[in-house]
């Protein structure tokens, strides 16, 4: 869940491409100028057929290609994972560090896909929310065919075969996670904080950096008001909305951060922020003076996701890839660069046993890895994660406005 | 056929126009008298009350980003003016260095160049930390997270488009004009109000356009430098178009925006006398 914008994007996002796409949503093209008056149409799936998910299988074959697209630094650089399953299966692979932000992404892939077009991509990551969940309802993802994916069914944890998001993994299975927690700069901070009410205190004022999600800010405001977001109301998010917006009247907040937030936080400008773990392990590494902590009142957890988008070229090369990383060598050489929670349980041993065999500085890097909650999360702090709201299309236009109308304002 | 000869000769021009000009914006205006949501479809209402709607919502953006584009815009003024005249004036052979060191930052990328900025501000940071350090500042004291810094942003992301045109309007002011307001008897104030200003006038008025719609519009500056009150319309329209896939709300807010700015062009324009300006540039 890397919110990084590509300069590119930000800058076609400040030129007159977004008629451009308007004007694709919309569906016509120069010809069928008369159409624009009736609309867009509606997309809406309904869940897919056991026989249509078997047809469709039984009718693609396996290309030898596969195209990865994914976030940055969800690799190793030498892409040895890949080069391996090249090797194994003689499949050859491109890999794409393209997604940087999940609105963003959807935003660009709805109107191609809408079209019926294809995105160029056989596999795509996105974490659970609710672009994901548009995906999905639009039927955007071709449904997965299990009995191709043994791995995944021999190896992945229990929690993640269950997901409220994706019932019964039908379009997605689980590429990592991660905790949103709270990240404090040691050289400011004297004390060691422990509670969520740290975002809130008046002695922190004008230092505390909060994200500019909607989902992510809300299910701070909630947690710090003793409601589980997973099961909140409409009250819910107005209550939380008053709090967040005393916070930020009071003077509290300095700016409501998207990925920049971890720079600010090493650099000082913020003292506290809402923070995600992945990014914090890797500044703790760098030797930069942040802390990292799952308030005791509760954190969320989020997953980022492989699914394979609608139109997607090589289906069967990307099912055999996404069973593949399930292997638990290559879950634990993916881990082990990447540092967020693994979906296979059995990598915690194999880096253990790693580190029982390694010297130096790899032993204490491993060493670190393995006994460390933000990578190998107990079953207590588990229980202290709490995962996003569900929202439905109109839920999200109650919702949207309520946030949005505190960190836009 | 001779006739029509400049005609086909523009036609690919029009076309261009047409394709990605007319044919988007219709779209967009179609777009923007719809209701609806992307999962279950859009579909047309003529419902003008998305324009009311997205208008009383959001109205202290949209005025708030007219104020710091035009605050950046006489920034830029102040700024890009002399820094024109100088190399149109006293640049001699080395003009052409002058333009070329004015357009080095600009081989950076945008966004590259406004996160610099960030680091540059930084609380403890090079510049403030330094000065704390001294004690010439107060530990409380920053930039960043304030419309200052949003401001400076937009002033520093545009100021070539002031200068540019500025100067090629300076350049072309005939130095014997000037000697002769002098030979007859103006000061060196007077032979600049009556003479040299009124002659660089268009190309103030092409830097003004230049600058202030693409910073009034801008949505990066205010996401990089601002803080929790310094959002502007083009942050609106991001989200609202990609974060909530409000597509009709979103094109009523471009075409609000892109409608505040003609007014404001057409009555700027009427102000300074477009007529004035495209006979000075036609001397």
């Amino acid at each position: 869940m890397k919110h990084q914008y590509d300069p590119a994007l930000l800058r076609g996002m400040t030129q007159p491409r977004t008629r451009r796409e308007a004007f694709r949503i919309a569906g016509f093209s120069a010809a069928g100028l008369a159409l624009a008056a009736c609309g867009v149409e509606g997309q809406k799936a309904a869940p897919p057929k056991t026989d249509a998910v078997q047809d469709y299988w039984a009718k693609q074959t396996k290309h030898g290609k596969v195209v990865f697209a994914n976030w940055p630094e969800y690799m190793p650089e030498d892409q040895a994972p890949l080069k391996q399953f090249q090797k194994e299966t003689g499949i050859a692979y491109e890999y794409k560090e393209v997604i940087q932000e999940n609105a963003e992404f959807f935003g660009k892939a709805d109107p191609v896909l809408r079209a019926g077009q294809s995105l160029g991509y056989d596999i795509v990551v996105m974490t659970n929310g609710i672009q994901l969940q548009h995906m999905i309802e639009l039927g955007y993802c071709v449904p997965l065919d299990h009995s191709k994916l043994p791995n995944f069914a021999a190896n992945a944890g229990a929690a993640y075969k269950k997901r409220a998001y994706d019932p019964g993994n039908t379009y997605t299975i689980p590429y990592t996670s991660g905790v949103t927690g709270i990240a404090y700069n040691t050289k400011y901070v004297k004390e060691e904080l422990k509670s969520i009410n740290a975002l809130f205190d008046p002695k922190y004022k004008g230092r505390v950096g909060m994200m500019a999600d909607a989902q992510e800010i809300a299910n701070f405001g909630m947690i710090a008001l003793g409601i589980a977001p997973e099961a909140s109301t409409e009250a819910d998010w107005q209550k939380a909305g008053e709090k967040l917006k005393a916070q930020r009247d009071a003077g509290i907040v300095r700016k409501y951060y998207d990925q920049a937030y971890i720079d600010a936080v090493s650099k000082g400008d913020i003292w506290i922020s809402m923070a995600w773990s992945g990014d914090v392990f890797q500044r703790q590494l760098a030797g930069e003076p942040v802390e990292f902590y799952v308030p005791e009142e509760g954190g969320t957890i989020w997953t980022d996701n492989m699914l394979i988008p609608k139109g997607a070229a090589n289906p069967v090369d990307a099912l055999m890839l996404m069973d593949f990383l399930y292997k638990p060598a290559i879950a634990a050489e993916l881990d082990e660069f990447i540092q967020f929670i693994t979906p296979v349980p059995a990598v915690q041993d194999i880096l253990k046993d790693k580190a029982a065999k390694a010297t130096g500085e790899d032993k204490e890097s491993l060493d670190q890895m393995v006994s460390s909650p933000l990578m190998f999360p107990t079953e207590a702090d588990y229980a202290k994660l709490h995962s996003y709201t569900k929202l439905t299309t109109a839920q999200e236009q109650v919702f949207n406005p309520i946030f949005q109308s505190i960190t836009q304002a | 056929m001779k006739r029509l000869t400049p005609y086909l000769l523009a036609l690919p021009g029009w076309m261009w126009l047409a394709i990605f000009l007319v044919v988007p914006m219709a779209a967009m205006a179609s777009v923007s008298l719809q209701t609806g949501n992307a999962i279950d479809g859009f579909a047309m209402t003529f419902s003008v009350s998305n324009y009311t709607d997205a208008l009383s919502r959001y109205s202290t953006q949209l005025v708030r980003s007219l104020a710091y584009g035009g605050a950046a815009t006489l920034a830029m003024l102040l700024i890009g003016y002399p820094v024109a005249y100088w190399i149109a004036f006293k640049g001699g052979h080395r003009k052409s260095m002058y333009l070329f060191l004015l357009l080095l930052p600009f081989f950076v990328s945008f966004v590259l160049r406004t996160i610099s900025w960030g680091f540059l501000l930084a609380d403890d940071g090079i510049l403030f930390g330094t000065l704390k350090g001294w004690g010439l500042l107060p530990a409380d004291f920053h930039v960043l997270a304030t419309a200052f810094a949003v401001i400076a942003g937009l002033t520093y992301n545009w100021l070539p488009f002031m200068i540019l045109p500025i100067y090629v309007a300076l350049e072309r002011v005939d130095p014997r004009v000037v000697e002769a307001a002098q030979d007859l008897y103006a000061s060196r104030t007077a032979a600049f109000r009556r003479v040299v200003l009124p002659l660089s006038l268009p190309g103030v008025f092409a830097g003004v356009l230049m600058t202030f719609v693409p910073a009034t519009a801008d949505p990066v500056n205010a996401q990089v430098l601002g803080g929790t009150s310094n959002t502007m319309i083009g942050n609106i329209i991001q989200t609202t178009y990609l974060t909530n896939l409000q597509y009709p709300t979103a094109s009523a807010l471009s075409f609000t925006l892109m409608a505040v700015l003609l007014v404001g062009i057409f009555v700027y324009a009427r102000v300074l006398g477009t007529e004035n300006v495209l006979e000075a540039a036609a001397r």
